[in-house]
């Protein structure tokens, strides 16, 4: 395993204020790093520092060479696009790929469906619509991929659904995944890492070590409900 | 036909066709109205125009222009939203125009006049609408995944500045065109209309370019024809044509 990325001290303010103070991480290769904490915390902040909409930070921020950053932004869902009148071929082709491609990489996400092209992105369901950003995505080959809280309007079956594939093709395709979620229960299934950020409180570990009733309380500030799978 | 009649089509539908592909744009962006308080900002130079005799777009552009500018600055020197500020702005451009503009003109200041329109009048009125049809071309995509999420567009390494700088070029230029067809009154119909009708009936981006830039086309090809025989303003019948056809597809609506 080699390393990806590296954050040393990395304070970002917003208005005058710290959202991040001092954080510290690194990321290898291949790993599935899930970025855990209420709602508030500097999630998204983090995301788009790391991913450069936010310039104006102390410390640093290392990519290990030029890595090819894939990106689904948050709230972006099918209900904000849902009364443009594009067709999925005809979005994803705004990425200048013919449709040959396109397929290709609809079927790695799992979509066989030929009419699945001519669909409205608008009336595409809440899981299809994330596979079709997924594809967005995967067209420039990333070696890295940022999700924040892709599961957004998503019911709990397409939820897991989402989280399989993103498992899937860190897998497959020896992605780095970075992931953003309120959600507790991702944790322990799919992630490899986790970074808790909770205001002045932020912890980098694995999610065994982070899945402990105390520990969640002292992220959330409340007990938090889980499920412990097995693997 | 008439050598008049024949500059007033090609004008017309070198003005309709164009503010239709832009409205098809601007209505992806939600800003279909924001023609409409520009157009009103034309109004003291489209007064200048009438009052010095020279062309109405010419005097309409650079007011424009100062009307987007302003907004921009006032922008950035305060918090309110754009809405705001354009209400300001444009009310303003109206009441100091209505101070020197001779009443007895107001009439064509309202509603165009395009079936005056002379041979180079016409002919720079076609090759401008022609630069500004291969700019929103060479902006389409990169606005529409704008349009889509500005997120997406910032990691795809889209300049958002400068490709909303020239969708604001466009919009002021057809706004300025679009005074001398329908008037200063009637500008945000032209890209609103089309583009709302096109929307109703269509399921991909396609065909709501195409549709909408046909009907931007057929109103004003017939707006035209009605004048010739109503006599009634050319600017109003090519806006009710095109209403026409937004309520005939209201029967077409595709829902899914």
């Amino acid at each position: 395993m080699s390393k990806i990325l590296e954050v040393k001290n990395l304070t970002v303010s917003l208005a005058g204020e710290e959202v991040i103070k001092n954080l510290s991480f690194q990321v290898q290769k291949g790993d599935f790093l899930t970025i855990l904490g209420p709602n508030g915390t500097g999630k998204t902040v983090l995301l788009k520092t790391l991913l450069g909409f936010i310039t104006d930070y102390a410390g640093e921020i290392n990519w290990t060479g030029k890595t090819r950053v894939g990106y689904l932004p948050q709230g972006l869902t099918r209900e904000k696009v849902g009364d443009m009148p594009l067709s999925v071929l005809e979005f994803l082709s705004l990425k200048n790929k013919n449709k040959k491609e396109i397929q290709e990489y609809l079927e790695l996400v799992g979509v066989k469906d030929p009419k699945f092209l001519s669909k409205k992105i608008g009336d595409l369901s809440g899981g299809q619509f994330q596979r079709m950003l997924m594809v967005w995505a995967l067209f420039d080959e990333p070696e890295i991929l940022f999700f924040d809280e892709p599961t957004t309007g998503i019911d709990i079956k397409g939820e897991e659904t989402v989280y399989n594939l993103l498992h899937k093709l860190q897998k497959e395709k020896g992605l780095t995944i970075i992931l953003i979620t309120h959600d507790v229960n991702v944790v322990y299934k799919h992630s490899s890492d986790v970074l808790c950020m909770s205001g002045d409180y932020s912890c980098y570990s694995k999610p065994e070590e982070i899945m402990d009733p105390k520990k969640l309380e002292e992220i959330y500030g409340m007990p938090v409900k889980f499920y412990k799978h097995n693997h | 036909m008439e050598i008049n009649l024949i500059y007033s089509l090609i004008a017309g539908i070198s003005i309709g066709g164009v503010s239709a592909y832009l409205g098809s744009l601007m209505l992806q962006r939600r800003m279909s109205l924001a023609a409409g308080p520009l157009g009103h900002l034309a109004f003291p130079g489209v007064a200048l125009a009438l009052l010095y005799g020279f062309d109405m777009s010419l005097g309409a552009f650079p007011f424009v222009v100062l009307g987007i500018v302003l907004i921009w600055l006032f922008e950035n020197k305060t918090k309110l939203p754009t809405e705001a500020l354009t209400a300001v702005v444009f009310a303003s451009g109206v009441a100091l125009s209505f101070l020197f503009l001779p009443i007895d003109k107001a009439e064509e200041a309202l509603v165009g006049s395009i079936s005056n329109i002379n041979l180079t009048e016409m002919l720079a009125t076609m090759f401008i609408s022609m630069g500004v049809l291969l700019l929103i071309r060479y902006i389409y995509r990169e606005m529409t995944i704008m349009s889509v999420s500005e997120d997406l567009a910032s990691v795809e390494g889209i300049n958002t500045k400068k490709y909303n700088f020239f969708f604001l070029l466009s919009i002021s230029i057809m706004v300025a065109l679009g005074v001398k067809l329908v008037g200063a009154l009637l500008t945000a119909a032209l890209v609103s209309i089309p583009a709302a009708t096109a929307k109703n009936i269509s399921g991909s981006m396609k065909s709501y370019i195409m549709f909408s830039v046909l009907a931007g086309i057929l109103s004003s090809i017939i707006g035209i024809f009605i004048y010739k025989t109503t006599y009634l303003p050319a600017g109003i019948l090519i806006i009710l044509t095109s209403a026409s056809f937004f309520l005939v597809s209201l029967f077409f609506v595709k829902k899914k």
